[in-house]
């Protein structure tokens, strides 16, 4: 793996892991990642954050996408925080630029 | 019939749902948990019916669906259900031997969007020498493992330890190693239906499990993270009851070739319950308001010791088949408890154990295979007596 020394960077460019698939569960009334046999429950914000995970958007565009839609909060150190989790997790992969 | 658990209120969505499409299979292996009395089932029920069943469970909210059997590949409808039930928004998972699974069904099954696939040794016993030399098995596991790779799923190996198989532990690995498995279950033999049968010639000595266990340490330390080995040690060597199915209609059900839901793989055995089918009621009021799924919720059903149990709301008194099948009653205590008072039972099988064992080809003539005779048969069987 390349990016086993981790460095997220803004320009860095998440994505999710094979065998990982990401949805909404009304059952759960909460964003869901399943895989295989199992499935975990995102919390709002880490929801919001995944969401946003698509292989394509840099983790600058996921900050900037999530300040618009949430206005007035400073969202860079969580967003950091939640992929340094699920890339430590196994969830999702870093690409770097 | 039993009374309804006392939460009904509280009854949680179902997870998992786990579909047995046929009990077709080109093997016979003599530790399947398939029912023993197949051959007197109605007929698989059709894919419209399978369909149905899937969105009714999805609605609710399921959201992992195994597609097992028997062999699923078996059937011909399987790249129509991974599609539709991944389209629905289950991950989906296949269980297989591998036998039939060609290129052209495995490249339907990516496209349909097929989460993984687990692959399960196809060790019958009858093969049990082929198995071990690595020929026939390990060329067609390897060709399958290729597949598997190619269409970039992991590779995840199951494979079932048994007294006759447990001390090739090491090639077992060594093999998996070769073909490039990421995962590896190593489970014993769960003592239910042929396997139960079979138990006498299948439950290995402690000494061989504990060499099984050193073996395989020794092959993660080796392996470090390339290959994730699990191991799963038999219950009977335990003196606390797994936590069934995390609670009987809890979490998983599972539904039968011809339509019968089930809290578990072996319920059907269970006396004085009867199972709803997918043709005639709706997953909605099989789950939440069958008589069936609510027989063994909530604590109401309880006996001595499990009532008073501090570990109840851990174990949920263990495995209500287990029970019947050893004690008669479903609602004791699993007798794997060394607080149940059948304890015993299980204790007498774990000494015969350790006795020397008959080479494997002593056993061979007198070991039951799964197959639709010995089927045929142990359902007369089954209508007179109960299992003792």
């Amino acid at each position: 793996m390349s990016d086993s020394a981790l460095s997220i960077t803004g320009d860095s460019v998440p994505e999710l892991q094979r065998q990982y698939r990401f949805q909404w569960e009304e059952a759960q009334k909460s964003f869901v990642l399943l895989y295989p046999e199992g499935m975990v429950r995102l919390a709002g914000g880490a929801g919001e954050i995944m969401k946003r995970i698509d292989g394509k958007l840099s983790v600058d565009q996921i900050v900037s996408d999530l300040e618009t839609a949430f206005p007035g909060v400073d969202l860079r150190g969580d967003v950091h925080e939640f992929l340094e989790t699920a890339h430590a997790k196994g969830w999702i992969r870093i690409r770097q630029h | 019939m039993q009374k309804a658990g006392s939460e009904s209120g509280n009854i949680k969505p179902p997870l998992w749902l786990n579909a047995e499409i046929t009990y077709k299979c080109p093997l016979h292996c003599v530790f399947c948990y398939n029912p023993v009395d197949y051959t007197r089932f109605g007929p698989e029920i059709s894919t419209e019916d399978w369909l149905r069943a899937f969105r009714q469970a999805r609605d609710l909210g399921a959201v992992q669906l195994g597609l097992s059997g028997g062999e699923p590949l078996m059937r011909d409808d399987v790249e129509v259900m991974v599609a539709e039930a991944s389209r629905m928004g289950y991950y989906v998972n296949l269980i297989t031997s591998g036998i039939g699974l060609t290129e052209k069904r495995i490249a339907a099954f990516k496209e349909g969007g097929l989460g993984q696939i687990q692959l399960s040794f196809q060790d019958s016993t009858r093969e049990l020498n082929d198995f071990l030399s690595s020929t026939k098995t390990f060329e067609l596991k390897s060709k399958v493992a290729k597949l598997i790779k190619q269409y970039d799923y992991p590779m995840v190996l199951n494979v079932v330890l048994h007294r006759l198989n447990i001390d090739h532990v090491g090639q077992i690995l060594e093999m998996a190693e070769a073909m490039g498995a990421e995962h590896v279950e190593l489970a014993n033999t769960q003592y239910y239906a042929w396997a139960f049968e079979n138990r006498q010639h299948l439950l290995p000595s402690r000494e061989q499990l504990e060499r099984a266990e050193k073996i395989t340490n020794e092959f993660r330390d080796r392996v470090g993270n390339r290959m994730k080995v699990y191991f799963v040690v038999p219950d009977y060597y335990a003196n606390r009851p797994k936590a069934c199915m995390n609670g009987w209609g809890s979490v998983f059900l599972n539904i039968a070739a011809d339509g019968v839901v089930l809290p578990c793989h072996e319920a059907r055995m269970l006396p004085g319950l009867s199972f709803p089918n997918v043709r005639e009621h709706d997953m909605r009021w099989i789950w939440y308001e069958s008589p069936a799924f609510n027989a063994f919720r909530g604590e109401g059903w309880m006996k001595e010791p499990c009532r008073t149990c501090p570990e109840r709301e851990k174990d949920f008194g263990g495995c209500h088949c287990q029970a019947y099948m050893l004690t008669g009653d479903p609602a004791n205590a699993d007798p794997v408890c060394d607080k149940s008072p059948y304890h015993h039972l299980i204790t007498e099988q774990v000494e015969r154990a350790q006795q020397p064992q008959p080479p494997a080809s002593d056993v061979k003539p007198v070991i039951l295979f799964r197959d639709d005779k010995n089927s045929r048969a142990l359902s007369g069987k089954r209508d007179k007596t109960p299992v003792s």
